[in-house]
């Protein structure tokens, strides 16, 4: 028997027909729907693709990423240590479709500023309104003598996390008891400014527990560094006589490396290792200076509000690859930026303008498995940058007891399985 | 009647196809949108952080408080507390208090 039209059923067909009638009308009144392009699926591009959808899913987003797995760096430093596998860094893009994010498994190769379109790697053309370039980073193979791609698979850097991270690790493992390992880091800017002191440590811990006659150098060409002085009181405490810090002005800057010979050259004197990671200096991903998005550091000037580029109109840069300030190159911060931007580009799609953002940043690093310290900031947008937010941020105390080490070594990983489910869940 | 069962109807197809409405992500007060960074959306994320998403906003508050003021013993959400306003604070509280699963 055919039961009489509910009151729900009625304006079910009312709307389907009110919203074809008017349908010209809400283009008008609340601007008309955009195309969205986002290049590079890290922790920035991922999460700008999905939050703009959430935010307005009259967007078409699509997310270009050459890779069907992303790995993340942030705990790749376990990994090269033995402590984790690389497959618990490693996330697939298969959830993205909860949200209707489009993938173009492909690489970009060519931005066309002017008619606003993506060439990719595959001649297909992405047109868009706004472009969202996530590249994050590209080793600079032009600015360490002797430092080439080839030389890479002798002295990894391992800052592009994959087999480069595996590749430092089998070479860790595989050295004798009493070898020297030597680390080269890099002038900043650079992905992950703690980075490299986490990574010293977690050798550190490694060849303390199974190869103690070792030795770790870490060449550096600064004489400051993030959490410097949290992580010099660790090294003293965990690791003395193991680990030796060589800054700028003693003589840290490698200038050249040898790979034949193993050595990484200074201006005071040459350093031959049994293993050797040069943390290489870094740019914005390629894409960004094909795009016209990067000045003469390498890097991309934005806008601190929006995020758009300073030199491309339309064209957006997030993470890694964007000059953000007193903002750190970090996944945390890449994740933040791109929920802002997402928020922006939504509105100026819409017509409006972006609301002025405020960031966070919280970088955890681990000196050992169980001893944690962190890095926080709050950020806003100052003089045409992101600045610091005074009287806030700031490291752990120098005097933390040892359970608050242990308290902060577990936030680091709760922190990474909550970003990626985030990001990737 | 038909012509006001008619407008609303619209109305609701509107705001369903439209950018999310009040209190959704396009709402999200500043600063706000950082703090899922670290605190879980879903209950599925295996984590002892306090979940904010449909939160007691006066809980938050008291919280963020206590961290500001370093009456609540923390690790970094006392360096986080301090960059917001009490009113800044209030509208995060108000906002994460308003979000569903």
């Amino acid at each position: 028997m055919r039961q009489p039209t509910s009151r729900r059923e009625f304006l079910k067909k009312a709307a389907a027909g009110a919203s074809a009638a008017l349908l010209p009308m809400p283009a008008i009144a609340q601007g008309a729907p955009g195309r969205v392009v986002v290049v590079g699926g890290g922790f920035a591009g991922a999460t700008c693709a999905r939050f703009i959808r959430r935010i307005d899913p009259r967007i078409d987003v699509t997310l270009v990423e050459a890779s069907p797995t992303f790995t993340a760096c942030p705990f790749s430093n376990n990994v090269i240590a033995g402590m984790r596998e690389l497959r618990a860094q490693q996330f697939g893009y298969d959830k993205l479709a909860n949200d209707r994010v489009t993938l173009a498994m492909s690489s970009a190769s060519a931005v066309d500023a002017q008619a606003r379109a993506v060439t990719l790697a595959n001649n297909s053309r992405l047109p868009y309104d706004r472009l969202v370039l996530a590249p994050g980073i590209d080793i600079r193979w032009d600015a360490l003598p002797g430092y080439t791609e080839a030389a890479s698979e002798r002295m990894p850097h391992a800052w592009r996390a994959g087999e480069q991270t595996l590749l430092l690790r089998r070479q860790l493992e595989a050295m004798e008891d009493g070898g020297t390992v030597v680390i080269s880091a890099p002038a900043n800017p650079f992905r992950c400014p703690p980075g490299p002191y986490e990574r010293a440590s977690l050798i550190a811990y490694y060849l303390k527990t199974k190869k103690p006659k070792s030795k770790l150098i870490v060449l550096d060409a600064k004489d400051a560094f993030s959490k410097q002085r949290l992580f010099q009181d660790a090294w003293k405490q965990l690791y003395p006589g193991l680990l030796e810090w060589v800054s700028l002005s003693t003589g840290g800057k490698v200038t050249s490396v040898d790979v034949p010979n193993m050595t990484l050259v200074t201006d005071f004197g040459r350093h031959k290792a049994n293993v050797a990671n040069v943390i290489p200096p870094q740019k914005a991903g390629r894409i960004a200076e094909a795009a016209g998005a990067t000045d003469r550091t390498g890097w991309c000037p934005v806008d601190p509000v929006s995020f758009e580029s300073k030199q491309q109109p339309n064209i957006h840069v997030i993470g890694d690859a964007a000059i953000m300030g007193a903002m750190p190159k970090s996944a945390f911060s890449a994740n933040a930026q791109a929920k802002v931007c997402a928020a922006a580009v939504a509105k100026l799609i819409g017509g409006g303008k972006p609301d002025e953002p405020r960031l966070i940043n919280t970088c955890y690093s681990l000196v050992a498995p169980d001893y944690g310290i962190s890095v926080a900031g709050v950020y806003r947008p100052a003089d045409g940058q992101l600045k610091d937010v005074e009287g806030a941020g700031g490291v752990s105390p120098a005097d933390a007891p040892g359970a608050a080490r242990v308290a902060e070594a577990n936030f680091a990983n709760g922190w990474f399985k909550t970003i990626t489910e985030e990001v990737f869940g | 009647m038909t012509r006001t069962c008619m407008l609303t109807a619209a109305v609701l197809v509107l705001a369903s196809i439209g950018p999310a409405s009040a209190a959704g992500p396009a709402d999200a007060p500043p600063g706000a949108a950082s703090c899922s960074g670290c605190h879980p959306a879903a209950r599925v994320a295996d984590t002892s952080m306090s979940r904010l998403i449909g939160g007691d906003p006066a809980t938050i508050v008291t919280a963020m408080q206590g961290f500001k003021s370093g009456q609540l013993p923390g690790t970094v959400m006392g360096r986080i507390a301090k960059g917001f306003s009490d009113d800044e604070i209030k509208a995060i509280a108000a906002w994460y208090g308003a979000q569903k699963d």
